[in-house]
């Protein structure tokens, strides 16, 4: 039982760790929030002082606006679906009886131990490459024209370099979940004669429904914010812009600081309604 | 227990189970192996796999020109120096919460969730203003910094769900059987919150390590990492792709070796405690 003395001192171990997490969420918030309803122009004449809501009006309105948003819901959803089809299917597969597991388990795991901005370069250089690449090699091999990945195919190219990145996240976790599933059960199903299609329907899926949240969510948050993978190879460019990159280049790049912070605070809603959803399943996990 | 299969069924599962870790891994392989090979023999069609005359000068080349180590110097400092500032901030709060709760834990271990999905580039200009103002940007003090913060809640997160395995029972019988709160933290809670705090430096270690977007940002020349270094291979001049998987399989090797280690605590460590 702790005592009242503990209880204060535990309060002040706790206390730098809040109030330091505090300010770095409030300070640059405020910040963010004020400079969104300002005219700012580092470059050009500063401070030139409110203007209301005509930044977000202006960012919404600009015609770079909408594609990015599709743009970034393409790459979030399709890189979705990749990861979770194919860690499904990896972490069943894993999952089998077989000879060198643990060697296996290293090999696929790797991806996603190598920073975002080799996998991008060794992707677009060696292998996307449209004169050098492996892809260009193994095109004219078939006696097929190579293909300029980055410019042709921009948003297929992006898409792969990003699943190849998530793919062992999803089935790192996804394989740790079904471990955790009851053999008995399984064996029972078995016994009964219940096909192995609907045993994975009928048990495996469902067992999985939890783990699968946890992995959409956790990558959609981690997937809104790409970036390096686009700074690095299209750089934005080929219909590759994302609502983040779209933000960057107010920002930073035609420092219209205004401009880009109403651009932001609409990221931050939009991350927060998703956040909204992860906290619950995590919260659940709290009480047990 | 373990299902019974056919041999011939455990053959066929690991071949194709090689097959597509193989698959998987060969962006890797192949840069790893490209790294050793000259400029002409890197990009030669059909390409060259294993039988080429292996060289090292590649890896002398990156480091002679662009200074490697002190691009791996500066990686080194700011993920060590994050993990090092994040665990002496969050040890003692994971600690508070995991043993003396309140009821306000479940909402402040949440909410420090919450500080995690702030979208960096919702903060990018002003966090760029600050380190402008107090003469931070491009330096590894800065990075370190803004990388302890992005991973704090990781940390707190990852600690508190480890401490929280610690059975209370254990202490009360340390305490009934004498021992002073010295020796109580010392033999007793320290051994065992060993495993966990190095759980939680590794991972913490590699996160920092791979952080793209701030090192991208708040960098030049002077404290960049690694993830920095490389990008600058992004407009090169000439033939390259030797040199470039010579420094990516510099960039990437450590981070694969602490990675293999820690499969485990990955899994808890990036789902807050939600899948172990």
């Amino acid at each position: 039982m702790a005592t009242q003395h503990s209880r204060t001192a535990a309060r002040l171990m706790l206390a730098p760790a809040v109030i330091l997490l505090l300010g770095w969420m409030l300070v640059p918030l405020t910040m963010t929030l004020l400079f969104s309803f300002k005219q700012y122009l580092p470059m050009r004449g500063g401070d030139l002082g409110w203007v209301g809501f005509d930044n977000y009006i202006r960012f919404v309105g600009s015609s770079a606006f909408w594609p990015s948003v599709v743009t970034t819901l393409v790459i979030v959803g399709s890189v979705l679906v990749i990861t979770i089809v194919l860690g499904v299917l990896l972490a069943l597969l894993l999952d089998q009886p077989m000879w060198g597991q643990g060697v296996v388990r290293i090999l696929v795991i790797a991806p996603f131990f190598v920073m975002p901005t080799v996998s991008a370069l060794v992707w677009k250089n060696m292998f996307m490459d449209p004169v050098n690449g492996l892809f260009a090699h193994l095109w004219k091999f078939f006696g097929a024209t190579p293909i300029s990945w980055l410019s042709e195919a921009s948003m297929t190219s992006i898409i792969m370099i990003v699943s190849w990145q998530w793919l062992p996240f999803a089935t790192l976790i996804l394989l740790t979940a079904i471990q955790s599933l009851d053999s008995e059960q399984l064996e029972a199903a078995e016994m009964d004669g219940a096909p192995p299609l609907s045993r994975f329907g009928h048990i495996i899926l469902p067992h999985l429904g939890r783990a699968i949240a946890i992995v959409v969510l956790i990558q959609t948050i981690f997937l809104l914010g790409v970036f390096a993978e686009i700074f690095v190879t299209t750089q934005g460019s080929f219909g590759t812009r994302t609502l983040t990159y779209l933000i960057f280049q107010r920002v930073l790049e035609s420092q219209n600081v205004g401009l880009g912070s109403a651009g932001g605070v609409y990221a931050i809603i939009l991350a927060n309604i998703l956040a909204i959803f992860l906290m619950r399943i995590v919260g659940k996990n709290l009480d047990r | 227990m373990a299902r019974a299969v056919t041999p011939r069924r455990k053959a066929v599962n690991t071949a194709l189970a090689w097959a597509v870790g193989l698959l998987i891994f060969f962006p890797i392989l192949w840069t790893i192996l490209t790294s050793f090979k000259t400029e002409a023999t890197a990009i030669a069609d059909p390409p060259v796999w294993l039988f080429f005359d292996w060289t090292l000068e590649n890896y002398a080349v990156v480091q002679e020109r662009s200074d490697y180590s002190r691009f791996l110097w500066n990686s080194i400092i700011i993920a060590g120096g994050s993990t090092l500032l994040g665990l002496i901030i969050a040890i003692p709060a994971a600690w508070s919460m995991a043993f003396v709760p309140s009821r306000f834990t479940k909402d402040i271990l949440l909410w420090m969730l919450s500080t995690k999905m702030l979208p960096a580039v919702g903060v990018l200009y002003p966090i760029y203003l600050i380190f402008i103002q107090f003469g931070l940007l491009d330096t590894r003090i800065g990075l370190t910094v803004v990388i302890m913060f992005i991973n704090l809640p990781i940390i707190v997160w990852m600690l508190y769900t480890y401490f929280k395995e610690i059975p209370g029972e254990i202490l009360e019988a340390a305490r009934m059987d004498g021992a002073t709160l010295r020796e109580e933290i010392l033999y007793v809670l320290t051994p065992m919150a060993i495993p966990g705090i190095a759980s939680t430096v590794l991972l913490n270690v590699i996160l920092a390590w791979n952080e793209a977007f701030w090192t991208l940002n708040l960098t030049a020349a002077k404290a960049a990492p690694l993830t920095a270094f490389i990008a600058s291979y992004s407009s090169p001049e000439g033939l390259f792709y030797a040199k470039l998987s010579a420094a990516s399989t510099m960039a990437i090797a450590p981070i694969l070796i602490l990675g293999w280690f820690s499969q485990k605590q990955l899994v808890r460590g990036l789902t807050f405690g939600a899948v172990k």
